[in-house]
């Protein structure tokens, strides 16, 4: 794991070597529903790219795809990294093990050794701030730590891509915005490829570099927007005008997208 | 109906004083219910016995005071506590093989759908067989002693653990399972580090269930194979043909403790394995 200083803006820039890449990417299911057609995205290293569509468009399709727990039936998919980490919508903790058990649970699937599995959960913990936290069940959390603990759970793997999908849905509005910081804060430490799903404009714009939106089923990419906004981001930027024009602009996007 | 209401409208302001006082007072409420049903019972029971007496006919239903004389005759006594031992010995080996059994033939089923269309079928088969209709045959074919008995209590307790487990290896979401897929676990990792431990209080459940079914078991089994150490199921036959009612009614007692201490005492391994992260109720 690569903690460093805060990435300057300029350096993101310069590293903007492609990590995913979906080159004409389909999906048709096997009972007939075609999910997406012909999506072109790329995502590099320090970049972090949402994506906006109705519900049903293939949105959680995409990252399947990505993650290779399905495979495109048309197209290509450019992945030049094997560390890849996927946040899921629900935490997903396995509720018989306490934090630090969950947190190791992936680097203990790949196979790393009890001290490394130990020191690398420790460090995790410390990213996400659940210090403290550690001998806690699930189930004695409240719903923002536990996703904290999914969030350190993937950081285990040192991923280069990372796949959000609709990682902060269910949670109220301040605990999102305080994890929203939290992730602009991991995303300038650690400098990872972020593909993220969510149906707020307003996150979608505040956390990225490129925002795009989709078109209802078959989901295709109808309207990319970069964000001009520096990293790291300034949290008041989103009282700004800009950024309400920004986050107009999008929405006015996904309306047409929908209709 | 009346104190329960009271309860839940003046707990709330004393916990945040003391937070003790009314979970004691709960447990003492939760106490005098079944003490008056047990009273109401016992009075009930002499109420009948005293019919009984009445027509002359008192070995049928003997009075409370006579079956606890019974009870405590040291002869009666040392029988029932050595039939006791025989038939928990016969209903714990029967278990122990429908636990290992039971767990064995889900896991099969859970590796693969075609699997649990193909064997899932005879586990309800079994369960819909009428065990006595098989009994005599057990008997002719494995004899009359302590492995038939341990043979119908298989049959009998087999098949809760069967679903159970299967209902609990199944249990596991969907996510859950992809998370492990993601890092490429291979099927063995699955079972160990998902499945199996997400399906232990089903397990549990099943095994509460199972237990009291093998005490069943043991004591029917008793009753048809009458060879070796005799159980509770013989002593109570032996009793009954003879009209000892007190020592009828004793032997009943002492096998209905058997079935009640099982259902606690797996339902305390339940809690204590799984109670710090499960919640039962
Ligand atoms: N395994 C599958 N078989 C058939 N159809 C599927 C399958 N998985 C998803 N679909 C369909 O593909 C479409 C896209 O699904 P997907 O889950 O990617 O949508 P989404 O954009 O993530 O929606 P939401 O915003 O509600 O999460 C939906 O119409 C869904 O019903
Ligand atoms: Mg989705």
């Amino acid at each position: 794991m690569s903690v460093e200083t805060p990435v300057a803006p300029d350096q993101l820039v310069r590293d903007k070597a492609t990590l995913l890449g979906f080159h004409d990417v389909a999906m048709t299911f096997p009972n007939g529903t075609v999910a997406l057609s012909g999506v072109n995205l790329t995502v590099g290293r320090g970049e972090f790219v949402s994506v906006v569509g109705p519900s049903g468009c293939g949105k959680s399709t995409l990252l399947r795809i990505a993650s290779g727990l399905e495979s495109a039936s048309d197209g290509t998919l450019e992945l030049n990294t094997d560390h890849i980490g996927y946040v899921f919508q629900d935490a997903t903790l396995l509720p018989w093990r306490d934090v630090q058990g969950n947190v190791e649970l992936l680097a203990e699937l790949a196979g790393r050794g009890p001290k490394i599995r130990r020191e690398q959960a420790a460090k995790a913990i410390k990213l996400v701030g659940l210090e403290g936290f550690e001998k806690h069940l699930p189930k004695q959390l409240s719903g923002g730590m536990r996703m904290r603990a999914s969030l350190a759970r993937s950081f285990t793997l040192d991923p280069e891509v990372f796949l959000f999908d609709e990682p902060f849905g269910a949670l109220d509005e301040i605990t999102r915005s305080r994890l929203n910081d939290e992730l602009l804060r991991l995303f300038a430490e650690q400098h990872f490829a972020g593909l993220f799903i969510t149906h707020s404009v307003a996150e979608a714009v505040y956390l990225s570099t490129k925002v795009v939106v989709m078109s209802g089923r078959p989901g295709k990419l109808v309207g990319t927007f970069d964000i001009p906004f520096p990293m790291p981001r300034d949290p008041d930027i989103r009282y700004s005008p800009e950024f309400a024009a920004l986050v107009g602009e999008v929405s006015h996007a996904l309306k047409e997208a929908h209709s | 109906m009346a104190t329960s209401t009271i309860e839940s409208v003046t707990a709330p302001a004393r916990r945040t004083v003391a937070p003790k006082t009314p979970r004691r007072k709960k447990s003492a409420i939760r106490w005098v219910g079944p003490i008056a049903v047990f009273f109401v019972m016992i009075g009930l029971w002499y109420g009948l016995s005293a019919i009984y007496a009445a027509k002359d006919q008192g070995y049928f239903v003997p009075y409370p005071h006579q079956v606890l004389q019974a009870l405590t005759d040291p002869d009666t006594f040392s029988d029932l506590m050595d039939a006791l031992l025989h038939s928990t010995e016969v209903a714990m080996t029967g278990l122990v093989i429908a636990i290992v059994l039971g767990m064995l033939w889900a896991i099969v089923m859970s590796q693969a759908s075609w699997l649990e269309r193909s064997l899932f079928p005879y586990a309800v088969v079994l369960q819909c067989i009428p065990i006595l209709a098989l009994v005599p045959l057990i008997g002719i074919l494995f004899g009359y002693n302590f492995q038939a008995r341990v043979i119908v209590t298989i049959l009998i307790s087999l098949f809760p653990m069967v679903s159970m487990t299967l209902f609990g290896l199944q249990s596991v979401a969907k996510q859950q399972r992809e998370l492990f897929q993601l890092q490429g676990a291979s099927r063995l990792t699955l079972l160990r580090k998902l499945q199996f431990p997400a399906a232990m209080p089903s397990i549990f459940v099943g095994l509460r269930t199972s237990a009291g079914l093998a005490v069943v078991g043991a004591i029917v089994g008793d009753q048809f194979f009458q060879r070796g150490n005799a159980g509770l199921g013989v002593l109570i036959q032996v009793y009954a043909s003879r009209l000892m009612g007190p020592q009828l009614y004793s032997a009943i007692i002492v096998a209905s403790l058997l079935g009640v201490l099982v259902f606690v005492v797996f339902g305390w391994l339940g809690r204590l394995v799984v109670g710090r992260w499960y919640d039962f109720s």
